[in-house]
């Protein structure tokens, strides 16, 4: 079988690949962890006790009681629950959802799907305007709201410490999705938040896990019928060993994230830096300083993404693209439009626990004849 | 009555039905034709026509004067 994974590998925003320690993780919650968490026989127990520990991890890297946290099946799921549970426990306030304009797809669909939906602009860099976030907060019939730590493509930071302040002024709820944060923003502190969602996938757990961590007193009720698993707030038997070798991957993080961490952002800037010097025309998207550590996305003037994304692949290095077509879609991507950013040839990096200097300085060598050799072809310069 | 739209007096590009990137690239081959502070008309329906004309104003300090898809309006600055 061909190795399936890229010689470089820079799209953890789709996908981390699975962190050692969490596949061993997964493999022995196999043998030992995958009972029925709710049956009282011996593979039941110890089901359960994996499971409490995959609670506790979540719960002190948000500062959350364990029992507040729930395990949903993905990052869509976990928002599309946050935002309809607040909306469905809100009901008498209104149907009113506030989110930015850059929030993910998933999060901009439950707004819309719960009533009327205010998405709140954003500025070159991707910040929310904190005065247009009060005053559309502050709209009658407000029922929620919901702000990123970090978003997903950019890798811009929110002022969510100062939106969470503003929410419980005006007594709204907010969804606070750290999708992209989960092990890299520090959050174990970070207050004012009633419902907290984020993705394993995002930091090397499998990809069927989400979270969705929900405050005690939060005014949120299940939005879909439940059971008796996970408190009443999402139904069926828990994938007990995903979710434990996804607690182990945020572990992994919550240890060693600090010194990756910084590795990624030294990585990151040499990347902002040598794209601009070795490609003309190019549009780099986000705040180069208040981001998260491991994004970076930017826009090649006259190329189109698709191409450059396959052209990158033929030359061993995998990316990700917001442009219209290569991402599936017939639209571009809504957060560099709301950005003004340019969304054709567009490239989004994220960077694996793993990635080395050597691996940038490989992207950086393929990255600007591939560039010219497409514009020559379209006759663009 | 409804009011006809006179036909655009200078450089129109019609680009209706092409994918972007391919109006850039038409403009920015095409708007040296015009001197400075003249207007070019560009017609495009892509989706993305919109947000990535408007980045190509600003990254080559051109001026975008409306936007009225599938309706641009560009002055020439540069």
């Amino acid at each position: 079988m061909v190795d399936p994974v890229s010689e470089v590998f820079l799209d953890s925003s789709s996908g981390e690949p699975m962190l050692p320690d969490a596949r061993q993780a997964w493999l022995d919650a196999q043998q030992a962890g995958w009972g029925d968490p709710a049956r009282l026989h011996r593979p039941g127990r110890l089901a359960a006790q994996a499971l409490d520990q995959a609670r506790e991890v979540v719960a002190a890297a948000i500062g959350a009681r364990p029992d507040e946290v729930v395990f949903t099946a993905s990052a869509a799921h976990s928002n599309h629950a946050a935002i309809a549970g607040l909306a469905l426990g809100r009901r008498r306030a209104g149907s009113h959802v506030v989110t930015t304009a850059i929030d993910h797809s998933s999060v901009l669909a439950a707004a819309r799907a719960a009533g009327s939906h205010t998405a709140v602009e954003v500025d070159r860099e991707g910040h929310v305007d904190l005065q247009r976030w009060t005053d559309a907060v502050g709209t009658a019939g407000t029922a929620a709201a919901c702000m990123q730590v970090a978003n997903h493509e950019v890798g811009t930071l929110q002022p969510f410490l100062e939106a969470a302040e503003i929410c419980q002024r005006a007594d709204v709820p907010l969804v606070l999705d750290a999708s992209a944060a989960l092990g890299r923003i520090e959050l174990a502190n970070a207050s004012g938040w009633s419902v907290l969602t984020g993705w394993a996938g995002a930091f090397g757990g499998p990809a069927s896990v989400g979270i969705l961590v929900i405050k005690k007193n939060a005014r949120w009720r299940a939005p879909y019928p439940t059971d008796d698993y996970q408190g009443g707030r999402w139904p069926g038997v828990p994938d007990v060993p995903a979710i434990y070798a996804g607690a182990v991957a945020l572990d992994c993080w919550l240890r060693a994230g600090p010194t990756i961490g910084k590795h990624q952002r030294q990585l990151i800037d040499q990347l902002r830096a040598g794209i601009a010097k070795h490609v003309p025309d190019v549009d780099v998207a986000g705040d180069p300083v208040r981001r998260a550590p491991h994004l970076l996305t930017f826009s090649v003037l006259y190329v189109d993404g698709e191409t450059l994304t396959l052209e990158l692949d033929k030359a061993g290095v995998a990316v990700a693209s917001g442009s219209a077509c290569s991402a599936s879609s017939e639209h571009p991507s809504h957060v560099l439009a709301a950005m003004g950013a340019l969304t054709h040839g567009n490239v989004r990096i994220g960077l694996t626990w793993t990635t080395t200097e050597a691996e940038i300085d490989r992207f950086l060598a393929v990255l600007p004849p591939i560039v010219a050799g497409i514009r020559a072809t379209v006759g663009a310069s | 009555m409804s009011e006809v739209a006179a036909p655009f007096e200078g450089l129109s590009l019609d680009c209706r039905g092409m994918k972007c990137p391919r109006p850039i690239i038409e403009i920015a081959r095409r708007i040296s034709e015009v001197p400075l502070g003249d207007v070019v008309e560009l017609l495009a329906d892509d989706p993305a026509a919109g947000p990535d004309l408007a980045a190509w104003c600003r990254m080559r300090g051109q001026t975008l004067v409306t936007a009225d898809p599938p309706r641009f309006l560009v002055r020439r600055e540069s």
